[in-house]
């Protein structure tokens, strides 16, 4: 799967699952600041993106991860 | 330092008769039920298949989906109810509360949807897939923590969960916080939106339920000799209590005075009322001595009024042994004919319907009171609403583990 391809189900995820207004939603977004996602959304977000990806994510990959691009890039090199 | 007198100046609403408290007046004393057919969920395999449902209203919509997800029903019912509180009361929405208000909320059962969606999830998917969210929403505090952050409430708080007499008990409790200076406004609540599908069947169990499915809106019939238990319903109701000097100062318009708070516990079975009402006349007494005034200055009486055999039944008898010949006079209703029972949100709803009643001067009737029980022989202010001048009203809630919450209101 290319990074485009990632980014966008990324996108629809935090759209539909999350209720995210998707024009705040590009990879440069911060996940925290920009899409007011709390430390009990990010629980949320990686639970979906286990299901949607089928990976399981450890609580240590997510230490540099605090934009929507870097997100993308972790679920890439998984995939 | 004096004791505060306790007043009430905002009031806001969402409840199976209006989304607002103007709707819900003009259909408390028109005799409209709430009560319907369920829609939120399946009731295929209900013995009981109505309730009284809040009507159009969107969570996603009112607060946006990402907000909206953060909160069990309960929890969008009282966020709604005290916007519009915090506005009748003249404060400004757009800046913090602060820490010289407190909050109080009331509710029986807390996010128990939210509960059983998580069960659900945990035996279907494991644990890992249990939403991180599902504690925030079932926690009985939510609503308080959650109203208290949306509107920058720093004061003290507090979350009472005595069953159907929770939200009562808040206002007392909220009482005496003003009383005792410790601080000068309170935003209480009652909330419950515990009409779900395993609440149904459950209270159905213990044949708390009336199974009149074929006549939803008849179904609540309090003190009628036909009445077969209550009917579920959901809302949210807040009051803005404040200090006399403070609603002074700022020229707050004021509904009436909370002049009498009385409680007191059964200790006798965990739902039944104890006999002959006995707890409850303690509360009732409590409250009136608390209010230094007579029995006989009681104008009216929002019953807590089940529609259950047993607490119509045991609530008329300790109105007699409280006020004796004048309990044959004086106006008593049952207004949640009309809503079914808000469980912990019902000490605040008619703690609400009690001081419009008193403002208009105007009692809200007991609906579908058309069959007289020899026992329940009171004056119930059958089907129809009437004038009168009011000026103390004392409003009766009663909880699930013997909890009695009494409130009295009075014009001056």
């Amino acid at each position: 799967m290319e990074v485009n391809e990632v980014f966008e189900k990324v996108k629809t995820l935090f759209e539909e699952e999350l209720g995210i207004d998707s024009e705040k939603i590009n990879m440069d977004a911060k996940l925290e600041e920009d899409l007011e996602i709390d430390s009990l959304g990010i629980v949320e977000v990686v639970m979906a993106f286990e299901d949607e990806f089928e990976i399981e994510i450890d609580d240590e990959e997510l230490t540099d991860v605090g934009t929507v691009g870097q997100a993308v890039n972790l679920l890439h090199s998984k995939l | 330092m004096t004791k505060q007198r306790v007043v009430v100046t905002g009031l806001g609403t969402i409840n199976p008769l209006g989304n607002n408290v103007s709707d819900t007046w003009k259909n408390l004393v028109g005799g409209v039920s709430g009560v319907d057919y369920i829609t939120l969920f399946d009731t295929s395999d209900l013995p009981v298949t109505f309730a009284g449902e809040v009507k159009n209203f969107d969570a996603n919509e009112y607060m946006g989906k990402q907000n909206a997800r953060k909160l069990d029903r309960s929890g969008h019912l009282s966020i709604f109810a005290a916007e519009e509180a915090i506005q009748d009361a003249g404060f400004d929405l757009s800046k913090p509360l602060g820490e010289d208000f407190g909050i109080v909320f009331g509710t029986g059962i807390g996010g128990i949807g939210a509960t059983e969606d998580a069960v659900r999830v945990y035996d279907e998917r494991g644990s890992t897939r249990i939403s991180p969210l599902a504690i925030t929403q079932l926690m009985p505090n939510s609503s308080t923590g959650q109203v208290a952050i949306k509107y920058g409430i720093q004061g003290p708080s507090l979350t009472i969960t005595t069953a159907c007499a929770a939200s009562a008990n808040a206002i007392g409790e909220a009482k005496r916080m003003i009383e005792q200076n410790i601080v000068d406004k309170v935003l209480v609540g009652g909330t419950e939106s515990g009409t779900t599908s395993m609440t149904i069947g459950a209270f159905a169990q213990i044949k708390a339920l009336s199974k009149q499915n074929d006549e939803p809106q008849k179904a609540c019939k309090p003190f009628d000799k036909n009445r077969d238990g209550f009917v579920m319903a959901e809302g949210s109701t807040v009051l803005i209590l404040e200090s006399e000097s403070s609603a002074k100062d700022r020229d707050a318009e004021v509904y009436g005075y909370i002049s009498g708070y009385g409680s007191s516990t059964d200790a006798y079975h965990i739902t039944a009322p104890s006999e002959g009402g006995v707890g409850a006349l303690r509360a009732m007494e409590k409250a009136i001595s608390n209010a230094d005034i007579s029995n006989k200055k009681i104008d009216y009486i929002n019953a807590h009024g089940t529609s259950t055999p047993a607490n119509d039944l045991n609530e008329t008898l300790a109105i007699k042994s409280l006020m004796n010949d004048y309990a044959y006079e004086v106006n008593i209703s049952s207004t949640k004919s009309m809503t079914g029972h808000l469980l912990g949100g019902g000490g605040a709803f008619e703690a609400m319907a009690s001081l419009l009643a008193m403002k208009n001067n105007q009692i809200p009737p007991t609906i579908n009171l058309n069959d007289s029980d020899e026992d329940c022989d009171l004056n119930y202010t059958a089907n129809h609403s009437v004038d009168k001048n009011i000026d103390h009203v004392m409003s009766n809630s009663f909880g699930f583990g013997g909890h009695n919450a009494v409130l009295i209101f009075s014009k001056q």
